[in-house]
């Protein structure tokens, strides 16, 4: 197969892009308002606001660092300004940031104020603005991309045409020597043994089992019914009935030959270091559309699969999200959010592989400048996965 | 007739409707493992999207899709009726399981 060419941006440590932003990134909440000045000052770069950063600890404090660094750090992100209440933690992002060699710089408020820091740091924005405005797209192999998938709002059509659709490209794009991404983890209960069984080794299939097994185990403990949460109301109306036909649905996506090489946790990158294998990864993750897409942005993928039944919105900050359905009622009723329509597919008018064929098409045109339907409507969820209570 | 519903595997116990079906209306499926099609008298309204039975299933029964168990019937169910939250529960977890696990912690 010839490989496809797409044209990126070649960043400073020779990962690719396919987006050229400028992210204000606030560490905690205290943040927020000076990051939203500094981009309303600065038109043209994306504030990040949020709601965490302070009082977190131990794992869940790891995870919100994790986050923020591999934010900044993914390659659709040209330069980074970072603003703190105070100068310890912006430092400490300041220096996830920095190996990457792109243009990153930190500012905290203590000591300053609200508008000393959103003086300085819009001057370092619109220096940093000016410089991505530069920066040019060069070819670049497909095969640079690490695609991320998820299903939302899912009805009986995910299982029947979206997933399998998406499976297919998965299929396609790991015999080709791409990195991809799926998780969802409370989702693939009642479909364990399809994803165990195509672990590559047994270390992998263990971890992925004991991964499951573990968040479960954490939702059964509070002993509460989740019906309409999980499966939600969107899935019950679209026709899906239990978790485990969600999970057998879910699990289409992940093809019919790729193999699962490894397990990653929450935000966790493959290591870069060339040991890890290429091919399709686990990662450990709510099932919740925003906070999935937003941890494995933070794990480098450029682009997003997004199957929806009943008509999930949502778009990332720095990773577009290709939003693809095969339910005609959502394609008639919420064009304006759909970027693929395969609801052909139940009709048998379009066949998997011509599926296939879209999708690969529309992640091209994707990586090549096309805007998403998410993009175009400014949806920008920036969801941080809480792990427990802050202090 | 162009197919009304689709089934994932032979062994399927239900299938999933494609266009909206009428109550009483005969429609045909098709599978899509083998191709082969199969005919259902529909006994209710199946919205796009919802299952209906492909053969009578007795109460507490487990029910197959991607034939995998998706669930238990919670009471019997005719060929053609409309199978979803009325007449189906999940096994891993219904609301007893779910009691018994926070008992155990």
């Amino acid at each position: 197969m010839a490989e496809t060419t797409i044209y990126g941006y070649r960043r400073p440590d020779g990962r690719i892009g396919v987006r050229n932003h400028v992210v204000i990134l606030p560490v905690d909440d205290l943040s927020n308002a000076a990051a939203e000045h500094v981009a309303a000052l600065i038109p043209g770069t994306l504030p990040l606001p949020h709601p965490y950063g302070r009082l977190q600890y131990g794992e869940d404090l790891e995870l919100h660092f994790r986050t923020l660094i591999g934010t900044g750090c993914n390659p659709n992100v040209a330069a980074v300004v970072v603003i703190c209440i105070e100068p310890k933690w912006a430092q400490r992002v300041v220096d996830g940031i920095a190996p990457t060699g792109k243009p990153v710089w930190g500012i905290s408020i203590e000591g300053r104020g609200d508008l000393k820091v959103i003086e300085q740091a819009a001057r370092k924005a619109a220096e940093f603005l000016q410089y991505a405005s530069e920066l040019r797209r060069e070819p670049a192999p497909l095969t640079a991309l690490t695609i991320s998938m998820k299903c939302g709002e899912s009805d009986t059509t995910t299982g029947l045409a979206s997933n399998p659709a998406i499976g297919e490209v998965c299929d396609r794009l790991t015999a080709a020597g791409n990195i991809v991404y799926f998780g969802e983890t409370s989702e693939v209960t009642g479909a364990e043994d399809i994803v165990a069984a195509r672990c590559a080794t047994p270390a992998v299939r263990e971890r992925f089992l004991e991964t499951h097994r573990r968040y479960v185990a954490a939702i059964e403990s509070r002993g509460v019914s989740l019906l309409g949460s999980q499966p939600t109301e969107g899935n019950i109306a679209g026709g899906l009935t239990t978790i485990e036909e969600k999970a057998l649905g879910n699990v289409q996506k992940i093809g019919r030959r790729s193999q699962v090489v490894g397990v990653l946790g929450p935000a966790e990158a493959p290591p870069a270091n060339g040991d890890a294998p290429r091919g399709l990864y686990f990662m450990d993750t709510s099932s919740a559309a925003a906070e999935c897409v937003t941890l494995m942005a933070a794990a480098g993928a450029q682009i997003h699969l997004f199957t929806t039944g009943q008509g999930n919105i949502i778009g990332h900050p720095i990773e577009p999200v290709i939003k693809i359905t095969a339910n005609p009622k959502t394609v008639a009723t919420m064009r304006e959010h759909i970027d693929v329509d395969i609801s052909g597919m139940l009709d048998g008018s379009l066949t998997l592989e011509q599926a296939g064929d879209l999708i690969m098409d529309m992640i091209v045109r994707t990586a090549n400048g096309r805007l998403t339907a998410a993009e175009v409507l400014g949806h920008r969820e920036f969801v941080l996965t809480k792990l427990y209570p802050s202090a | 007739m162009a197919h009304k519903f689709l089934v994932h595997e032979p062994e399927d116990m239900v299938g999933v409707a494609v266009a909206d079906i009428r109550a009483g209306e005969v429609v045909e499926g098709l599978v899509l493992a083998d191709r082969r099609p199969v005919v259902v008298r529909a006994r209710d309204d199946i919205p796009l999207g919802h299952k209906l039975a492909l053969r009578d299933i007795r109460r507490g029964e487990t029910v197959l899709k991607y034939n995998h168990p998706i669930g238990e019937a919670t009471r019997d169910i005719q060929q053609g009726e409309h199978v979803h939250t009325h007449n189906l529960r999940s096994i891993r977890w219904r609301a007893s399981v779910l009691e018994e696990a926070a008992t155990s912690v």
